[in-house]
């Protein structure tokens, strides 16, 4: 069983960040939603509220780390020009897209807004990290800045999501490929 | 019919919504800029050449490193300006939300091409 690079990275792009950043806005929807709405009898502890800073931060590595990866990492291998005459597309993920009228639009579309739209959702994590952190059970009496946590969050989720999905489609038609192959196991003889 | 917050708050605010307002919309305005700059990017080759601030990247990450440098500046700015009073945060809710939507909206393709 063996990998290239450019999939591992493609996969800690993706798998790693992406996908458990997704999963970790779902969990946080809801947290932010019962810990600024619970009302004072069912109120929270000082070390759920503690997690629950530590869980947004978190999130907001782990979605600073998905772009970050995205743009310097896998985007250079996905956009890169293929030499002229090149028949094999294959190392070429955007020419690739591009040669087919099938596929182009997982560029054109899908890729073109993904770029853009996945740094929504770093910046709005952050913007709703740092309001929670900096009040506290606080929002819980500001009820406006409740709704803005919430709604960033939510903004972020529905943005990571619109990257992913394309992320997870374009690398589905044209897989990131190449670089040095890392064996995980070696294979039993047939 | 007023709510039961507004009737009777659990305890009253005890830190001014200044500093929450100014990451508010500065998020909003970071995420507009960030769409702005993409279309100026598609649409003008000299935009384009000045924001490729890293080769193998290309202009997003001049478009994505600018954006960010608004959103922080602004940041900060509004943070020192608002962190000790209380804003009127409907608005600035409303200003950021919409100003998001718009990014959502100028970052989609078809619409962005329209420009």
């Amino acid at each position: 069983m063996e990998i290239t690079a450019r999939a591992l990275w493609t996969m800690i792009h993706g798998m790693g960040f992406g996908a458990l950043y997704l999963l970790a806005c779902s969990g946080a929807l809801v947290e932010l939603y019962r810990f600024t709405n619970s009302s004072p009898a069912s109120s929270s502890t000082p070390t759920q509220e503690r997690f629950l800073k530590v869980y947004l931060i978190a999130m907001v590595v782990l979605a600073w780390a998905a772009v970050l990866t995205g743009a310097y990492v896998i985007y250079p291998w996905y956009r890169a020009a293929a030499p002229p005459g090149t028949l094999d597309l294959s190392q070429f993920p955007q020419r690739l897209l591009m040669a087919n009228p099938s596929t182009i639009g997982w560029h054109s579309l899908g890729m073109e807004w993904k770029e853009h739209v996945a740094w929504f959702a770093p910046i709005s994590i952050t913007m709703a990290a740092f309001v929670f952190i900096r009040y506290g059970r606080d929002p819980s009496n500001h009820k406006q800045l409740r709704a803005a946590v919430l709604g960033f969050a939510a903004v972020s989720f529905i943005a990571a999501g619109i990257a992913g999905f394309f992320g997870a489609m374009i690398d589905k038609y044209a897989p990131v490929q190449g670089g040095q192959t890392i064996q995980l196991t070696q294979g039993e003889k047939p | 019919m007023s709510s039961p917050e507004s009737a009777t708050p659990p305890n009253p605010p005890a830190i001014p919504n200044g500093s929450g307002a100014a990451a508010i919309l500065s998020a909003g305005i970071g995420s507009f800029a960030l769409a702005v700059l993409a279309i100026a990017a598609d649409k003008s080759s000299a935009i384009k050449r000045t924001l490729i601030f890293y080769k193998p990247t290309g202009p997003l990450s001049g478009v994505t490193t600018a954006a960010i440098l608004i959103w922080l500046v602004i940041w900060v700015i509004l943070d020192m300006s608002w962190r000790k009073k209380t804003i009127a945060l409907t608005k600035t809710n409303r200003i950021a939300f919409v100003l998001m939507i718009l990014s959502f909206l100028l970052t989609f393709p078809p619409i962005a091409d329209l420009f």
